[in-house]
């Protein structure tokens, strides 16, 4: 575990070197311990891939060096009662291709596959969530299988629909709000990810499980 | 009481001190790329700090009240009002910003502060996802914002110590903090004269300057960034991440301004240069408590100035 300042305002603990998936549970375990007990000064506590990120406020009372004691000590009860208790499971209802997902037939000719063994794939796969961020609410997902990794497109668009959902290399994510986008875009969910109006807008968190499910365009339709 | 909008100008947004505790989804800080000068400006109209009040950005608004007001502004000068102090503007009186003459941002505070309705418990905008401030979006002409009702007075004839406001220049020289990857970097910031590039917005003010070089080549994890991240894409021009900066970047990290000096930052115009000179965290940290006690002192002193 390291500490490094981000800055005047935040420090970053890392658990873990890059996308190591094993992490996650003692990442979910240390911001519950910091959520728990939180240090003077902390103001805001940041999950994402093998990093929490503790955002303090320097002109109240958190000083660097006591803080990062502090840190370390939740490290170290997060350690010591780290229970490998499962992680809520998301569904997300897509459907794929035709107009929802214009790159599918792309995704499946530079994968060597038919187009239903693309979908098979991506909704036959766990994946979990690494981080929240890039745009409100959007989810970088690991456990993408290898067959369908295919590079980003050359030119992104320069918008995205909301809902789409895509494969960029080793990821796939949905887009939970129209932006500009470089993603190969192979369906489409009803499900909003992200909404405002809720004490937590983000439907995805760090740690989480997801699984996507095909439905079809009358089922997305009716989906309320 | 409402305050009208004859002419927007160019980028005139609704801004507080920006949403805090939704980075965890992806939420952008936001607020006022200059929180400095709109603090100052709300406490010069006896509001609380945060509350919310209008950011320009290179030419400022044309406005009028339906009723009596006070309003301050600070940041950049746009003409029209005197800065750094509460001014009386009657009802239906034109206040006309022009231009910025020094400076790009300006801010409006009035007496009250805007009434919008927060969203994710802040009433900046944010653009980019239509979030907050005036229906997510810039004022446009003709636009007619709620402000709260309040009666208050200013006592007595007074001006601040403008030696407690942020040295602004079109040249500053800005300090800052070392980034997780300014070991990989061959040259520092420190030997570069930068110059503010026109793409510059709230989300980034992008430098030109000589290439910096990463000699480590590895592939980075995406990483947490926050305002004032000084972040270099492989053409090896920085980018100072601001108020609308994402929560999560790819790019290494060379530097961090330091939060004083983010102010310096946001008021620069494109053409402006700037300079950077790195310096510890216990020095970001005395400078910022320092800050932070000078507005102390400017609050209680001003409760007796205004009624």
């Amino acid at each position: 575990m390291t500490l490094f300042p981000l800055g005047d305002s935040a420090i970053v603990v890392t658990l873990a070197s890059g996308l190591d998936e094993s992490a996650l549970p003692r990442v979910r375990a240390l911001v519950a311990a910091l959520e728990h007990d939180r240090p003077v000064g902390v103001v805001e506590i940041v999950p994402a891939f093998a990093t929490v990120t503790v955002f303090y406020d320097a002109a109240h009372g958190a000083g660097f060096e006591p803080l990062c004691r502090a840190i370390e000590d939740c490290a170290a009860r997060a350690e010591a009662t780290l229970v490998s208790h499962e992680s809520p499971l998301i569904e997300i209802p897509v459907c794929y291709g035709g107009a929802f997902g214009p790159d599918l037939a792309e995704v499946a000719t530079r994968s060597g596959l038919p187009a239903e063994r693309v979908i098979a794939l991506h909704s036959g796969a766990n994946y979990l969530v690494h981080a929240v961020g890039f745009t409100l609410g959007f989810a970088y997902l690991g456990g993408l299988p290898e067959k369908i990794h295919v590079p980003r497109r050359a030119t992104p668009r320069t918008s995205v629909p909301a809902g789409s959902v895509g494969i960029g290399g080793a990821q796939t994510g949905v887009y939970p709000l129209s932006t500009p986008g470089g993603w190969n875009l192979i369906g489409r969910t009803p499900l909003a990810l992200f909404d405002a109006a809720q004490a937590e807008p983000a439907r995805l968190g760090v740690g989480d499980r997801v699984r996507f499910r095909a439905i079809n365009p009358e089922e997305f339709a009716a989906w309320k | 009481m409402e305050m009208r909008i004859i002419r927007a100008g160019m980028l005139t947004t609704v801004q507080d001190l920006g949403r805090r505790g939704h980075r965890a989804a992806g939420v952008p800080l936001s607020g006022a790329m200059d929180a400095i000068a709109l603090r100052v400006a709300n406490l010069l109209v006896g509001n609380p700090e945060n509350a919310a009040g209008l950011e320009f950005t290179l030419v400022g608004p044309e406005l009028e009240f339906s009723t009596d007001t006070i309003v301050a502004v600070g940041g950049g000068d746009f003409g029209a009002l005197p800065r750094w102090q509460p001014v009386r503007v009657p009802a239906g009186e034109r206040v006309k910003f022009g231009p910025a003459r020094s400076g790009c941002r300006g801010y409006l505070a009035v007496a009250g502060g805007l009434a919008v309705a927060p969203a994710l418990g802040s009433c900046s905008t944010y653009l980019r996802a239509t979030l907050g401030g005036f229906q997510g979006r810039a004022l446009r002409d003709g636009d007619v914002l709620p402000v709260l009702d309040v009666v208050r007075e200013v006592m007595g004839h007074w001006h601040i110590d403008e030696r407690i406001l942020p040295a602004y220049s079109p040249a500053p020289l800005v300090r800052v903090l070392r980034g997780a990857q300014a070991d990989e970097f061959d040259d520092t910031l420190r030997d570069a004269n930068f110059k503010v590039s026109p793409q510059s917005d709230r989300m980034g003010v992008r430098l030109s300057g000589p290439p910096l070089t990463r000699h480590d080549a590895t592939e980075l994890v995406s990483a947490v960034v926050v305002p004032g991240t000084i972040q270099v894409p492989p053409d090896g021009q920085p980018i100072v991440l601001m108020a609308d900066a994402q929560t999560i970047g790819g790019y290494p990290q060379l530097a961090h301004v330091i939060d004083v000096d983010r102010p310096l930052v946001a008021q620069l115009r494109p053409g402006d240069a700037v300079r950077f000179r790195e310096v510890t965290l216990a020095e970001a940290h005395e400078v910022l408590l320092a800050r932070e006690r000078t507005l102390a002192i400017l609050h209680e002193g001003l409760a007796e100035k205004l009624r």
